[in-house]
């Protein structure tokens, strides 16, 4: 007979009406790591934040060790002995790595208010011995690697004495040896009788680490049991399954020849590696990759937020290899970004400032001066809110910040359509809106599609892009690894594509590839 | 990615004040071998004393990522309530100074207040407290000029022991609290770390209302303490008293290697020299005759200078955090 650590029972979570979860019931035994697996969005980070107490579940129960537990808030779940090793590293890395260990609890003389430095750094120099990491307890973090700096978190959460630790995501940037070392430090977790949540889309990593699997799709949890019933394909087929079909609206166009984009061979060391795309007017082009496999920094580049060492972009057959933002938008391109309410709107302006503020320049009046004409520009807003549907007050007033996710994705889309692009990168264009708005999104990449416009759509939901796309990319490790054309899309071998380059990357004849 | 050569750049970019400190004595010791003798550096060391005190205090509030403009009004309304007193209720030259600490700490408490609780951006709360504090410190005094009695201005001009002048024993002092209380105290650890990120700390179960409100108070107090010391050495205090000290303040702790964008910087050796370099500097361009006219040019060279590189060091910094996607063997 185990014994559980952790029991969830019957979990289930909405938001806004959208299920999140429903009925997710498992348990995993002290001592054990559990390789928690699932596509984005499935609903792994919903449960980890219930049980971490971010979010309270709408019904169920969770036990620790036997006994009820229910976090109202993140301080309630550390103190139960949870640790999260989040795939954004929490450290201050001004302060030294003892600092860190210990923000919360310095050990003090005596009750004097001074900190003991010598205790301070012998508890400090335990703790890093256990997790293998041989620096001095007084060098500040910013010195340390990201592989280093990640198991200074880990030795915080033992400093913390924290039972339960939930890894995400941990191996993305480390290197073959500091994830063979980081592997090792799991087990001896596991020795001492902490229990560990692994979460990663680098399937053999779970199989390597994990004791049991648990897959999630859509909410629901498909299926448990011991780590040697399963196979990467098999954990695959798990997380795809049959879902709920959405609706896509039809698309009447087919792409033309003319290509209004093209990348040739673009690399950033660490970044991407020898990326080639070339995307024809009238064409969806989707690129599809999992968490941390490049999709959105290739866009950045793409756009020009960010630089490329080597390679060629060209924008409607203009140069605009290291163009900046400002001057991509002016040779056609336009970028809408993951993060809409950091980057893409203005929150508290109205909705048609927001529409205009991309073409404010065809909106002057001759002179010098350059005023803008305020009632032309809100003319042309308006045209764009009725073609777009957007449900808002009056236009010039109404401030963006009060309308729903979906109508601000909306506002994003037709400032775009307002500027008459020629390309146009969609990164992630239907997050955290609902199922209606969605279709209404859909329906106006349509529409721009038919208007001539390129559009590179970027998403973590292979659903949507199967759904939408002409042709889809599939980017992994940095690298595109497949290129599926309408006819052929499977959505298990595209998630097995997209699988592929992290699988792959440590077998020694892949690596001598890189 | 090469540790030693990390190390190197770490050393040159977290030990900014040394470095401009070493450049300037080997300029100023080629261009005027008299400016360097034992007699202009303890000048230059008494002259830094109450900008040095008030830096200190400020360290503490640039270190939360915050800034105090404020300083200036509050060494004259704190120094001009101690006059006042002393005046009018015949009040001892002691109860007087800790009646103007008490007065210093009440006007950093306000400005606490309104950064912590009330959320208020630092630079815009502190702003109105520059006008308010030199509006009430004018109401107090009519806008005459406080004379402070002997028992006061002979303190400004006493040594320890016939050695060391007090102004330079109470700015050492000071520096060494400080130190203590931000090297060896956990409050002073997590003023640094709420200086990096607000909310990394207060994930990290730190109390970050509490760290600012111990900024903001102690830089009120270290500034009246400053304003003090001033007015021992100058014997009365008008109604442009501080005015402009803010930035005094300020350049001596961002020479002396504080962040403007928090989290970063050092009371000592970083603030010391600061304050030291700034006076040092004017005393040495005055003994090598270097046109009056230049000076502020100069100074401003150097503060740009720092600056500059506590950018470069952020940039830095950034560039080595940041995580790849690809591991390149």
């Amino acid at each position: 007979m185990t014994e559980w650590e952790i029991e969830f029972d019957r979990i289930s979570k909405s938001f806004f009406g959208a299920r999140a979860l429903s009925e997710v019931s498992f348990s995993v035994g002290k001592g054990r790591t559990l390789g928690l697996i699932g596509e984005n969005g499935a609903g792994k980070s919903t449960l980890m934040n219930i049980l971490g107490g971010v979010f309270t579940q709408d019904e169920g129960t969770i036990r620790l060790s036997g006994k009820q537990y229910n976090p109202s808030c993140p301080a309630d779940a550390t103190r139960a002995g949870i640790a999260f090793i989040h795939q954004e590293l929490n450290l201050f890395t001004n302060l030294s790595v003892a600092d860190n260990l210990f923000i919360d609890g310095f050990p003090r003389i005596g009750r004097l208010p001074f900190i003991d430095k010598r205790r301070l750094h012998k508890r400090a120099a335990e703790l890093l011995s256990f997790v293998d990491l041989h620096v001095s307890a007084g060098t500040p973090v910013e010195m340390l690697t990201p592989g280093e700096r990640q198991l200074v978190e880990i030795a915080g959460a033992l400093s913390r004495d924290a039972r339960v630790i939930i890894f995400d995501e941990p191996t993305t940037s480390l290197t073959a040896a500091e994830r063979k070392r980081l592997f090792d430090i799991i087990k001896r977790l596991q020795d001492q009788g902490r229990t560990i949540i692994y979460i990663s889309h680098t399937l053999e990593d779970v199989l390597q680490v994990s004791d049991a699997i648990a897959v999630l799709r859509d909410g629901c949890l498909v299926n448990t049991g011991p780590v040697r019933k399963y196979s990467v394909d098999r954990m695959i087929a798990d997380m795809v399954g049959r879902r709920i079909e959405q609706m896509y609206p039809a698309r009447s166009t087919i792409p033309g020849s003319a290509a209004v984009l093209e990348v040739e061979g673009v690399t950033q060391p660490g970044i991407v590696r020898d990326i080639s795309i070339k995307l024809h007017e009238k064409e969806v082009l989707g690129i599809f990759g999992l968490m941390g496999s490049g999709r959105s920094e290739l866009a950045r580049i793409i756009f020009g937020l960010d630089s490329c060492r080597t390679g060629r972009i060209s924008i409607r057959g203009k140069d605009a290899t290291g163009s900046s933002p400002a001057a991509s938008i002016r040779k056609g391109m336009a970028f809408v970004t993951e993060n809409r309410h950091q980057e893409g709107l203005l929150m508290e302006a109205a909705v048609s400032e927001n529409l205009d503020l991309p073409s404010l320049r065809k909106f002057t009046r001759l002179g010098p001066a350059r005023i803008i004409d305020r009632s032309r520009a809100l003319k042309f807003a308006n045209r764009i809110a009725e073609t777009l549907r957007i449900k808002s007050g009056p236009i010039h007033t109404q401030k963006v910040r009060n309308l729903s996710g979906g109508n601000q994705q909306k506002v994003v889309i037709g400032k775009w359509m307002l500027a008459e692009p020629g390309v146009l990168i969609l990164d992630e264009p239907t997050r955290g809106i609902d199922v209606g708005a969605k279709y209404e999104v859909y329906g106006t990449i349509n529409k721009l599609a038919e208007g001539g416009v390129g559009i590179l759509y970027i998403s973590s939901e292979l659903e949507e892009l199967t759904g939408m796309c002409d042709r889809i990319l599939v980017i992994s490790n940095g690298e595109i690894r497949a290129e599926f054309a309408r006819p052929d899309f499977d959505q298990e071998k595209i998630l097995q594509a997209a699988f592929s380059g992290r699988a792959g990357y440590r077998t020694p004849s892949d690596n001598s590839g890189n | 990615m090469s540790l030693e050569r990390n190390r190197l750049t770490h050393a040159v970019l977290n030990n900014t004040p040394l470095l401009l400190f070493a450049l300037m004595f080997i300029v100023f010791g080629l261009e005027a071998p008299q400016s360097l003798g034992y007699q202009s550096l303890e000048n230059a060391f008494k002259q830094a004393s109450y900008v040095g005190i008030i830096a200190v205090g400020m360290t503490f509030v640039l270190l939360t990522g915050g800034i105090d403009l404020s300083v200036g009004s509050n060494m004259y309304v704190s120094a001009a309530v101690a006059g006042l007193a002393m005046q009018h209720f015949s009040v001892g030259p002691w109860l007087a100074l800790i009646l103007c600490l008490f007065v210093g700490a009440a006007f950093g408490a306000v400005n606490a207040f309104a950064v912590a609780k009330l959320k208020i951006m630092p630079f815009v709360v502190t702003l109105a407290m520059m006008v308010t504090g030199r509006g009430i410190g004018l109401m107090f005094s009519k806008s005459r000029a406080v004379n402070f009695p002997d028992s006061v201005t002979g303190l400004g001009s006493a040594e320890l022991f016939g050695l060391v002048p007090y102004p330079i024993v109470v700015f050492a002092g000071v520096v060494f609290c400080a130190w203590l209380l931000l090297e060896r105290t956990a409050p002073g650890r997590q003023i640094y770390a709420v200086g990096f990120s607000k909310e990394a700390a207060r994930k990290a179960g730190v109390s970050t209302d509490r760290a600012i409100v111990t900024a903001y108070v102690l830089c009120g107090v270290f500034a009246s303490l400053g304003g003090f010391i001033s007015v021992a050495q100058l014997g009365n205090v008008n109604a442009g008293f501080g005015k402009g000290d803010e930035f005094d303040a300020i350049a001596a702790a961002v020479l002396g290697g504080v962040s403007l964008f928090g989290g970063a910087g050092r009371v000592f050796p970083g603030v010391v020299l600061g304050a030291v370099f700034i006076q040092a500097v004017s005393i040495s361009l005055v003994s090598a005759r270097v046109d009056l006219y230049l000076h502020p040019l100069i100074a401003a060279a150097f503060i740009f200078l720092a600056v500059l590189i506590d950018s470069l060091r952020n940039t830095y910094l950034a560039r080595l955090s940041r995580r790849n996607i690809r591991v390149e063997e």
